[in-house]
């Protein structure tokens, strides 16, 4: 189905995106309200948390130009070394500018 | 669990918005960049704004704009947005628990912002022992009102930040992900997930359909923890 984006089919388009986005923000909520919570689903949920970041994450460190890559490894060195977020994420960007300037 | 029960309160809202207001100001470039590229593909401004305050999801929100022209194709619009997305399912499930306690308004009403940063924070603390709904929601909405200002500046004046890859912008929100990632519980277990995670998602990037690497990755790795089952409640 085609819209013409034109006048108000813009915002029928828009309409549509904001409504899946909202079903997936809510979704996850819904599903778990007629799943038992039991250990084995509480362990499955908190071991799916941390996947979800390095499902994110890997293919951007294997796949993204050497900037990517090294801003990762400078933000997890700068990470594990200060215990800062905010440093971290600042030295990983620096390190990405720098690299991307050659 | 031994975590204490999560409460909303407008005190550890106002705290969780301002413990997010310096990630949120990293995204306001990000806003800026997107309402750059918007303009650029032809949309209006109402229409740029009306995306960014509705779906408030940037990375969906760009990948739209290569789809976008004089006629959209409103089925591969709802796949990419639906499959990008698709993460927040998992965000929503794993805060569940700590939301089960609360009425129907408070349980929807605290994930309708819900957005990687905020709810790795929430949840983190909360893995802590500590209050994390303030994060979730009082987070949520300073990403959000700072995704939309960013929006609004790059609509207007986005010219002045003409290459955001140059200046490693486009790194901010991979970098704070993996600062939260580094920050966690860390033992034999949680390796063994990471890997096993790293590599489905990694398989699924290269063979699988365009963005199915993070759920594939995620239910790999959640089902290895299903498995091999940890002491205790863990991140």
């Amino acid at each position: 189905m085609s819209i013409d984006t034109g006048g108000y089919g813009a915002l029928i388009v828009i309409g549509a995106m904001a409504i899946v986005t909202l079903a997936t923000r809510w979704g996850g909520v819904f599903i778990m309200g007629f799943v038992p919570i039991n250990d084995r689903v509480q362990q499955f949920i908190s071991a799916m948390s941390g996947s979800v970041l390095i499902a994110v994450l890997t293919p951007l460190a294997i796949n993204g130009d050497n900037g990517a890559r090294l801003a990762l490894l400078a933000t997890a060195l700068t990470m594990l070394a200060t215990k800062k977020p905010l440093l971290a994420i600042s030295a990983g960007i620096i390190v990405a500018a720098v690299v991307r300037q050659f | 669990m031994s975590n204490p029960q999560q409460i909303i309160t407008i005190q550890n809202v106002y705290s969780g918005f301002k413990q997010l207001i310096p990630l949120s100001l990293f995204v306001i470039v990000f806003g800026l960049a997107f309402g750059l590229a918007a303009t650029q593909v032809g949309l209006d401004n109402r229409a740029i704004l009306a995306m960014s305050a509705s779906v408030f999801a940037g990375a969906s929100q760009f990948a739209t704009l290569d789809l976008w022209g004089a006629q959209v194709s409103l089925v591969p619009v709802v796949i990419t947005v639906f499959a990008i997305n698709a993460r927040h399912l998992l965000m929503g499930a794993s805060l569940h628990p700590h939301l089960s306690h609360l009425s129907t308004a408070k349980r929807y009403g605290a994930v309708l912002l819900v957005s990687d940063a905020n709810w790795a924070m929430s949840l983190q603390a909360i893995n802590k022992g500590n209050q994390g709904l303030g994060l979730l929601i009082g987070g949520g909405i300073a990403l959000w009102s700072f995704w939309l200002l960013g929006t609004l500046l790059g609509i207007y004046f986005g010219g002045a930040i003409n290459d955001p890859f140059s200046l490693g912008l486009d790194m901010v929100m991979a970098c704070f992900l993996l600062a939260m990632v580094v920050d966690g519980k860390k033992d034999l277990r949680i390796f063994a997930i990471w890997m096993v995670a790293a590599l489905s998602s990694l398989l699924a990037y290269w063979y699988l359909p365009p963005n199915s690497h993070v759920i594939v990755g995620a239910l790999a790795g959640g089902t290895l923890g299903a498995i091999w089952m940890g002491k205790k409640h863990e991140y």
